[in-house]
């Protein structure tokens, strides 16, 4: 059966059909629909785990017990898996394993644009990159079949504009795999020094008997001989843009990016006058390539920097003006009418405090006007930067607050907040719990209390949760009764210990059904409202503030910032 | 033949591409689709690539090389209206959101915009909020856009009825069927 399918639902749909029975991960733009894909599978078993690290374990684990494996994440969450990866990469697996990593060049929803393809190359593990839906299928079927051959985790690398574009699937049956007998042999699986030495060498030569069999690997990577003034080594979406722009000229297409088949593109360079690699991000085929006398362009022609489209290969290669935008404001990203953080960032701009940041809908406190972050850097770091800003100077322990989302914390939170705790700091800690995962599209979490699959679970109590590890003021206020969480961050900022403020209001996005609208009567138009950054809220040519009752969800934050008492909820 | 479809994150133009990559597969077309998730959606710009021909390389199109540009706001009809061919439709819905910073009074929204968009040859607003109002509810808008797409178009109004039919919620039909023809008989 063919159907369209976005690449994300085409992994799903691959583990499915290579008789996957265990998928770990946790949610990150663009790789989050795997996961929430491959649990509306019966037969196949999907979770979220609190984070990249524990899902890659997870998936280590049930495929050293047996059974085929997944684990999922966007390009920074293998950051925070890297130490499983590189140890995995030593012991192998019993049962396939393939871990899919989704780069996002051009940053539509990240903190950096990390190329993925270097975790392949130092932790000796294989990589494939595919430039559709079907092919993503495919490859993941094929890396279950490499990792089982020869021992290895496989990874599976997209990028954005293939994770998130959909194309033409032809769907298979499952495969139905007797589980695979664990037996004991600490010798591969129980990694300290005596055992992992000769398990480096196993490494080595494993790659070793990988790189010889490359030839062998029929359609991994494709060879198209066309034209003769030009060669075009390239993956991935790049292919695509490759074939529309130049479609006489020849093209290696590397399918698995790592190893690279090096001995193949030198021959490929050899019925070409010239060799071209077009790559996004750096330059990992092109240095391989220089680096074994093979001659070509690349990096010379196309920026280390953001995606390749076609536009920018028809600027590089034939200086082609494109046509020129209108200009037109810019329109970011905002919260939402309605969410609950606004009222908190509204706070902590007010009392001017320092904000180390976290990653999440509330990253966008850090936008005009309620610019009240000073900092973001990854997942959980808020509140380990709000401890080094306490230790690089006692004063601004009295005004610093780290600020942090439910699933935020308890993805890698909490050891900063322990560290906190030993380490006698006194500074404040926020988690902005609004029960959901927001920014990636309202996953749960362990504080939800319901699973990846819907079922009902256990549900982490944060307070409870914040006191074990050592945090005798925790607090909760509602965030939006702004005076409130005033009153709470003044005093605990003043408190001779860590403090935890669990400022907590479900996403305004989950709740259904019709929303009272806010009106405004009489405004003096002194445009006290507008520092909250609400999209419902205009100020017209007038001065004069007006709601759009389209947008507005009748939260009335407004309301209580308002000095003259203009504004009413109406039905 | 190359469809972008571009709004404000929240606007339903998601739906709006599964509509057409439904009419795509019933017109024996191969079809691609990119959208955009995440951080964009929430308020920001939002752009989706729809392409279907006998092949398909690219998830996304090409400036200067789209043969429909349907705008759910008019200012995100400026912002995109350069990836337009020459003799390409430009499609808008007559709605302005305004984007922060012209809510802050930083920047203005352009008073020209409509004058603006009709410099395109094939340019056509239609007031699809209100068209959808009168049917039943405003949230119909994108299959309003839609409707009137396909006439301007020229493309087969049954079978994107029938697309219609197979992406939308069953007890949303009836709406959704009203919506379509509403905004296909609005410029015929």
């Amino acid at each position: 059966m063919k159907k369209l399918m976005l690449t994300n639902q085409a992994i799903a749909q691959g583990a499915y059909e290579a008789g996957v029975k265990v998928l770990s991960a946790y949610p990150g733009t663009p790789s989050t629909e795997i996961a929430e894909n491959a649990a509306k599978y019966p037969e196949l078993y999907a979770e979220w785990a609190p984070n990249e690290k524990v899902a890659l374990e997870v998936a280590f684990g049930s495929c050293v017990a047996g059974v085929r494996s997944m684990a999922c994440m966007k390009h920074v969450g293998l950051n925070v898996a890297a130490d499983p990866l590189f140890t995995g990469a030593y012991t192998g697996v019993n049962a396939g394993l393939v871990i899919v990593v989704a780069d996002d060049p051009g940053m539509h929803s990240s903190q950096n644009e990390q190329d993925s393809r270097f975790y392949a190359r130092s932790a000796h593990v294989p990589m494939l990159e595919p430039s559709d839906s079907q092919e993503a299928k495919e490859f993941v079927k094929l890396g279950y079949e490499l990792s089982e051959k020869y021992d290895t985790p496989v990874l599976l690398r997209t990028t954005t504009r293939i994770a998130h574009s959909q194309s033409v699937v032809s769907c298979e049956d499952r495969v139905e795999l007797e589980n695979k007998a664990y037996v004991k042999d600490m010798r591969k699986y129980a990694m300290m020094p005596a055992n992992a030495r000769p398990r480096h060498v196993v490494v080595e030569n494993r790659e070793n008997a990988l790189k010889s069999d490359l030839k062998t690997l029929n359609g991994v990577n494709k060879v198209e001989i066309l034209g003769k003034e030009l060669g075009v080594v390239c993956s991935g979406a790049v292919y695509q843009y490759v074939k529309e722009v130049l479609p006489n000229a020849s093209v290696f297409k590397v399918g698995m990016v790592y190893p690279l088949d090096i001995e193949a593109i030198r021959e490929f360079s050899k019925n070409v006058d010239e060799l071209l690699v077009v790559e996004e991000l750096e330059p990992f085929f092109e240095n391989q390539l220089k680096a074994n006398g093979i001659t070509c362009h690349g990096k010379d022609l196309f920026s280390l920097q953001g995606e390749i489209t076609a536009e920018t290969i028809k600027e590089k290669l034939f200086k082609t003006a494109m046509p020129v935008p209108a200009s037109a404001p810019v329109r970011p990203p905002v919260m939402c009418a309605g969410c609950p953080h606004r009222g908190v960032f509204y706070v902590l701009n007010k009392l001017k405090c320092i904000v180390t940041g976290d990653i999440g809908c509330y990253t966008l406190g850090a936008s005009a006007p309620l610019s009240a972050v000073d900092t973001v850097l990854c997942m959980g770091a808020s509140i380990g930067m709000a401890h080094g800003f306490s230790l690089a100077n006692p004063e601004y322990a009295k005004k610093t607050v780290a600020v942090i989302g439910d699933s935020t914390f308890l993805h890698s939170g909490i050891t900063g907040l322990i560290n906190c705790v030993y380490n006698k700091d006194t500074n404040t800690v926020m988690i902005l719990d609004n029960s959901t995962t927001g920014m990636t599209g309202h996953q749960e979490h362990p504080a939800t209390g319901k699973t990846l699959k819907g079922e009902d679970t256990v549900s982490v109590d944060l307070v409870e949760l914040c006191k074990a590890c050592g945090v005798k003021r925790v607090s909760v206020v509602d965030s939006y009764y702004i005076g409130e969480v005033e009153r709470v961050i003044k005093e605990e900022l003043n408190a001779p210990e860590v403090s935890v403020i669990i400022a907590r209001k479900p996403c305004e996005l989950l709740k259904k059904g019709a929303k009272p609208v806010a009106e405004i009567d009489n405004c003096k138009g002194c445009k006290a409202c507008m520092k909250l950054g609400c999209p419902a809220l205009v100020a017209g040519a007038d001065g004069k503030v007006s709601i759009d009752s389209t947008l507005c969800v009748g939260c009335m934050l407004c309301a209580k910032v308002c000095k003259f008492n203009s504004i009413k909820l109406v039905k | 033949m190359n469809i972008l479809i571009v709004g404000v994150g929240g606007q339903g133009t998601l739906l709006s591409s599964r509509v057409l990559g439904k009419y795509a597969s019933l017109t024996g077309k191969e079809c691609k689709l990119s959208e955009v998730h995440g951080m964009a959606q929430r308020g920001g710009s939002v752009v989706t690539h729809v392409r279907m021909a006998d092949k398909v390389y690219a998830p996304i199109i090409t400036m200067g090389e789209v043969d429909v540009l349907i705008a759910f706001e008019e200012l995100e009809a400026l912002r995109w209206k350069h990836y337009l061919k020459e003799d390409g439709h430009l499609v808008v819905n007559s709605q302005k959101i305004f984007p922060m910073p012209v809510i802050m009074g930083l920047e203005k929204y352009p008073e020209d915009v409509e004058e603006q968009c009709k410099s395109v040859k094939n340019c056509h607003f239609v007031n699809a909020v209100k068209l959808a109002e009168e049917v039943g509810s405003a949230k119909a808008t994108n299959i309003v856009m839609l409707g009137a797409v396909c006439a301007l178009c020229n493309m087969d109004k049954e079978i994107f009825a029938q697309s219609v039919t197979a992406c939308v919620p069953a007890k949303f039909l009836e709406l959704n069927q009203k919506a379509f023809s509403a905004g296909y008989d609005s410029v015929k």
